[in-house]
């Protein structure tokens, strides 16, 4: 009896282990149909596209390194669009990251009505594309634009804002001070999560608030500094809409943002093969940049429990 | 705080609480002006967007500025839908998000569940997959995408930009399985106990306990696609079958002269639903950010 129950047992539990990963492809299906279809598939096609000649009406003619050679070398408009993006960074992602970061520590200290202020200052974040575009042309109007007349007002003449080309990407970099309510939320709650004992144990120590800021708070925030680096550097490189909307490049391609760039030859000059290189000479620019990030994380991110392999 | 410090028996305890939270409340008050003072710079924009919607065409090129206008002219909210067909955009947007919130929120559930709760070889490679897949810019499949969609006959149709979310969105996947996996098992077995399969397990266990998270999984697809802009602008050429970002554009390029008081006015209606969600569901909204934010 017992011989037959164990006998009958392990092919059932064989079985049932086999349901189950039955089940899971099942229910994983649409992920992994749509990874195959969306993500695999296109990348593939990407790859082998980017060394072939596509304009969409005549068939696709293998070019080699063609275009890889002609965005590396011969094309102004390339290296253009990568000092636009990364003068963009370096203003907008270090700006975003300290202005977030100190409204979050201000928000920390038990001020009255905080979900008030957390509602204002998230607003912006979810009204986000093409409106904010259209109403951010309009603040930045010279002539008639809420921001000149304010500088105006105490007595500065404001400069041209996008119509200038020193001043159209500090135009972009204010516009986007008007939206870190996301990554102040994610400070706030960062701050909020670190725990109280620490700061205890540093009075103890004799700190005072000033080192309980750079031994306490500094290290136990800086895995979401970290993490918020990153998806800046990515978002700088995928500026689409306001680009698009506001300028379209101009003037003189002092905003052709590389997503803009890259966009504008798949889809107005109809250079497919192009336009796949320029993706994939981004996709390693990007995939450079972060791995710098997360190789020179263990230099300024700490994380709790010592465990420096902090992924995503 | 008062009553604590009245009531400490030593005095010099007093003395000390008290000239720690006379420092500590002035820290805090001047912290609550710059919070204030921030908070105000945050809404003049759109105080001046809703001010400048109202003017009549002469006021709006008026400086010094006007904030309240002589004359509140809510005609051009009238005039704004006939410059552009608003109501369609506005029916067209929520058509399609009406239909990437459903897709969006069904096939990432279902994902979710299966790699929260089942077991099957590879899975933790294939998750790592997901992830990495978050991490992947857009551009890198924009064009292969546009030429499927185009061999498909579907460009000009709203299929591209529908269809992609019914095979599950991998942000969304992440942040339900993170919830799902806060849901003890014990349930699980008490279900399997009364008979139930997996999808008894996913429909009657796991759904009914994680509404906060579909509701939040929910909003975000109905942003991102109230909002987004390139993939209609791409794959939209007839002018009736335009979204809302793409009609407003249309608004900027097709005009000499910039209307501005209605271009705001169309702005603002085409932030209004967005308000309203956030306005209602600004608490899952916001725990969503943080979720995502704070990896898990």
């Amino acid at each position: 009896m017992a011989r037959i129950a164990n006998a009958r047992s392990s092919p059932r539990r064989g079985s049932l282990a086999r349901r189950e990963e039955l089940a899971f492809y099942l229910f994983a299906s649409p992920w992994l149909i749509g990874f195959i279809i969306w993500i695999a598939g296109p990348m593939v096609i990407s790859l082998l596209l980017s060394f072939a000649d596509y304009d969409i009406i005549t068939p696709p003619s293998f070019s080699g390194l063609d275009n890889y050679v002609q965005l590396l070398t011969n094309d102004d408009l390339v290296w253009q669009s990568l000092k636009v993006t990364g003068l963009y960074s370096l203003g907008a992602i270090p700006l975003g990251l300290i202005t977030a970061f100190v409204l979050a520590l201000l928000m920390n200290q038990k001020v009255r009505g905080i979900a008030g202020f957390r509602t204002i200052y998230y607003m912006p974040a979810v009204i986000a594309g093409v409106p904010v575009a259209l109403l951010w042309m309009w603040i930045l109007n010279p002539d008639f634009g809420i921001l000149n007349n304010a500088l105006a007002f105490v007595g500065i003449t404001g400069p041209k804002w996008l119509f200038s080309e020193s001043w159209v990407i500090p135009a972009f970099v204010l516009m986007s001070l008007w939206t870190i309510g996301a990554p102040m939320i994610i400070y706030l709650a960062g701050l909020q999560g670190i725990p109280q004992h620490l700061y205890e144990a540093a009075e103890l120590d004799g700190a005072g608030p000033w080192s309980k800021f750079t031994h306490v708070t500094i290290p136990m925030i800086t895995p979401i500094i970290f993490f918020n680096a990153i998806i800046g550097v990515i978002g700088s490189f995928q500026i689409f809409t306001p680009a698009y909307v506001m300028t379209n490049g101009g003037p003189a391609n002092a905003s052709l943002f590389y997503g803009l760039y890259l966009y504008n030859n798949a889809f107005r000059y109809f250079k497919m093969g192009y336009a796949s290189a320029l993706a994939w000479l981004m996709f390693f620019i990007i995939l450079a940049l972060s791995l710098l990030v997360v190789r020179s994380s263990p230099y300024w991110v700490y994380y709790e429990g010592g465990r420096g392999d902090g992924g995503i | 705080m008062a009553t604590d410090v009245s009531t400490a028996p030593a005095t010099g305890v007093v003395r000390l609480l008290g000239r720690k939270s006379v420092r500590h409340s002035v820290q805090i008050g001047v912290s609550a002006v710059i919070i204030a003072i921030g908070a105000i710079v945050t809404l003049i924009p759109l105080a001046w967007m809703l001010s400048t919607s109202v003017k009549s065409n002469g006021e709006v090129f008026l400086v010094p500025i006007r904030w309240i206008p002589s004359k509140i002219v809510l005609s051009t909210y009238v005039q704004a839908t006939q410059t552009i067909p608003f109501l369609i955009y506005a029916v067209n947007s929520a058509h399609i998000t009406l239909l990437v919130v459903i897709g969006t929120v069904v096939s990432s559930s279902l994902v979710a569940f299966a790699f929260a709760r089942l077991r099957a070889r590879g899975r933790d490679l294939m998750f790592l997959a997901l992830l990495s897949t978050m991490m992947l810019p857009a551009e890198v499949t924009l064009v292969p995408t546009y030429l499927i969609f185009k061999a498909l006959g579907w460009v000009d149709t709203y299929n591209p930009l529908i269809v992609p979310s019914y095979f599950a969105d991998a942000f969304s996947v992440f942040l339900l399985r993170q919830f799902y996996m806060t849901i003890p098992l014990e349930l699980d077995d008490a279900a399997k106990i009364d008979g139930s399969g997996y999808t008894g397990i996913y429909w009657r266990i796991i759904l009914p306990l994680s509404k906060p998270a579909l509701a939040t999984v929910a909003i975000f697809a109905f942003f991102n696609s109230w909002n987004s802009f390139e993939g209609p602008l791409i794959y939209l050429n007839t002018m009736t079958k335009y979204t809302i970002p793409v009609g407003l554009n249309f608004f900027l390029t097709e005009h000499g002269s910039t209307p501005w008081n209605q271009m705001m006015a169309a702005s603002v209606m085409a932030m209004i639903p967005c308000l309203i969600v956030f306005f209602f569901a600004q608490r899952t909204f916001i725990q969503g950010t943080v979720l995502t934010g704070l990896k898990g």
